[in-house]
């Protein structure tokens, strides 16, 4: 799968409250929550974003809750994938299990605010279109992999259990 | 093979005959924790899955704590997901709000938790009952869901890292403090995706409330998971309960990514200064921080020892003319025996007031939101922007006594100055 879309820049530690303000966990509507990512740190951004863009921060992406509704906004505001230098682990199964594609990379930093960048999923290759730069990322690993084969954690459990 | 604790309870869990930091096993659960907040996102999922019933009625535990007694519409909707889940499953562990407490405190309190425990949360706080030597971790909605199908989880194997804390803690210094203070030494990621174990003898003298204080932030410093070998306190902690204890220890010669060792003799209490939980400094450093509210409570520090500590320093106290002084007490359970002991009273009095338990003010949710400008204390866990209110107002974090000082004072005080 290839992405393509233009850089929404972060800085470290962003966390899920930043991402989505506990006021709006009363829903679960990935759009309607989608209104709010980032609403705290970014008023704008849910407006500045065009499906299909790429949010591209620091390390530890994602610190604080457990709140799914966290991916579930920056899905619903047209965000088609994050590339940080490190997640935060429960925001990275989260990603991971409803479908949010992400990267880690230790090139983050060469990239900018605004820059068109193209990420294939597959080889894990960052194209910096605006800059005619490559980045190689770290492929998953095996199991992580077939989650996203599969299509999230829920269509592998299904899988699994047909099996049976 | 030598073990950590976590890795002896992940390595039971597993089915495996061995496991190594960095693998991934699918474990079997002993209890999946769900709230109001995460709780609908899972139950939706678990039921567009096409599976009927849950795996068991013994293991899932639903708690409507957030925004519970339901602060509006929308959070009655979503706490009477949880209750209609519970009756149509049959799910015994659903707690109604006069039955209820902030989930971390009631759990352990109801002997629903135990030692040797795999314990998975729909809510990132849920590391708190590694306090009793179980690995307890935090996870998503759609983890539980899965959970509600197979009883089992996905989790790649952490690496831990040992703390040692040596010497002996000044009055008025406690479980908190050494939470703060490692978090401000490593970091909001210095245990990202590891196991922080606790030990040495300063945490062998920690009572219970103290213990799950520590645990409970150690997913502040991005860890997994947050663990306390048992001992004779853990012992009697869980003595009486109908579920059976199951006592892992850390071999020897196990292998960890990092040890620290610290003499924390000299130790004041900590403070989290705004916006991190890592931008910590000792209480006396802060001169002349004037708060407009002290909030005591939350999953942290909720518990029955906490409001005894706040107690001693505002008997016969008033609060500062202009401070709103928000105490709630974790569980139903520790409220009556905060009325039995008359620490309520000692509250009321003081010109505080004494809430029903839930996590409302901690995240921003409901009683006791602040506004533009504002500034508090608070004995939570998370002072992240915006994360009690207006994103123009200030959270420091610290212990109970701070915290009940400087209600009295107006200003962040040491409470050896009451």
């Amino acid at each position: 799968m290839v992405i393509k879309g233009k850089v929404h820049k972060f800085s470290d530690d962003i966390n899920t409250d930043d991402i989505i303000a506990a006021k709006y966990l009363v829903s679960t509507d990935a759009k309607e929550l989608g209104k709010h990512c980032m609403e705290t740190i970014r008023p704008d951004f849910s407006q500045a974003v065009s499906p299909g863009d790429i949010i591209v921060a620091g390390n530890n992406f994602g610190c604080g809750s457990s709140r799914e509704h966290a991916p579930l906004a920056i899905k619903g505001c047209g965000i088609s994938a994050v590339i940080a230098s490190s997640f935060a682990a429960i925001f990275f199964r989260n990603a991971i299990n409803i479908g949010l594609p992400f990267l880690e990379s230790v090139d983050v930093d060469k990239i900018n605010h605004g820059d068109i960048i193209e990420i294939d999923l597959a080889t894990g290759l960052i194209n910096n279109i605006t800059q005619s730069k490559l980045y190689k990322t770290r492929a998953f690993p095996e199991f992580l992999q077939e989650l996203v084969r599969q299509g999230g954690l829920m269509n592998w459990v299904r899988l699994r259990e047909g099996r049976k | 093979m030598p073990y950590t604790i976590a890795e002896k309870i992940l390595l039971k869990h597993s089915g495996q005959k061995s496991i190594k930091p960095g693998e991934f096993i699918q474990a079997k659960v002993d209890v999946a924790l769900a709230n109001d907040i995460t709780a609908p996102l899972a139950i939706s999922e678990f039921k567009k899955s096409g599976f009927k019933k849950v795996f068991s009625k013994n293991k899932i535990v639903l708690v409507p704590d957030h925004f519970a007694p339901a602060k509006d519409l929308k959070s009655a909707n979503q706490c009477k997901i949880l209750a209609d889940f519970a009756k149509e499953q049959g799910i015994k562990n659903y707690f109604e709000i006069g039955c209820m407490g902030i989930e971390h405190a009631l759990l352990p309190e109801k002997g629903i938790v135990m030692p040797g425990d795999l314990i998975i949360g729909a809510d990132s706080h849920t590391c708190t009952y590694g306090a009793l030597g179980a690995y307890a971790t935090g996870m998503g909605s759609t983890d539980l869901a899965r959970a509600y199908i197979d009883g089992k989880c996905w989790l790649k194997v952490p690496a831990s890292i040992k703390f040692i804390y040596k010497g002996k803690l000044n009055k008025w210094v406690g479980g908190k403090d050494l939470i703060l203070y490692t978090i401000g030494q490593i970091g909001v990621d210095g245990a990202l995706y590891k196991v922080m174990e606790f030990c040495g003898p300063v945490i062998r003298k920690l009572g219970m409330d103290d213990r799950f204080s520590m645990c409970n932030m150690a997913i502040e410093a991005g860890a997994r998971a947050g663990l306390i070998e048992p001992d004779k306190k853990t012992k009697q902690y869980v003595a009486g309960f109908k579920r059976k204890p199951k006592f892992y220890y850390s071999d020897a010669d196990a292998h960890y990514e990092k040890t620290y060792e610290w003499d924390v003799t000299d130790l004041e209490p900590q403070v989290a200064c705004p916006h991190l939980p890592s931008n910590v400094k000792p209480v006396s450093s802060l001169k002349n921080i004037k708060i407009d509210q002290s909030v005591i409570g939350s999953c942290t520090n909720g518990r029955i020892s906490d409001l005894r500590i706040a107690a001693s320093l505002l008997k016969g106290k008033k609060v500062a003319k202009g401070v709103k002084l928000i105490i709630f007490p974790a569980t139903q359970k520790i409220y009556l025996q905060a009325v039995k002991e008359g620490l309520a009273e000692i509250f009321v009095r003081a010109g505080g007031v004494f809430s029903t338990p839930t996590c409302g003010p901690c995240l921003g949710g409901h009683m006791g939101i602040l506004a533009d400008g504002e500034v508090a204390i608070a004995t939570t866990n998370r002072n992240f922007l915006g994360r009690m209110g207006s994103p123009k107002s200030f959270v420091y974090l610290s212990d109970p006594a701070v915290a009940a000082a400087s209600a009295i004072t107006g200003r962040i005080t040491h409470p050896a100055k009451i």
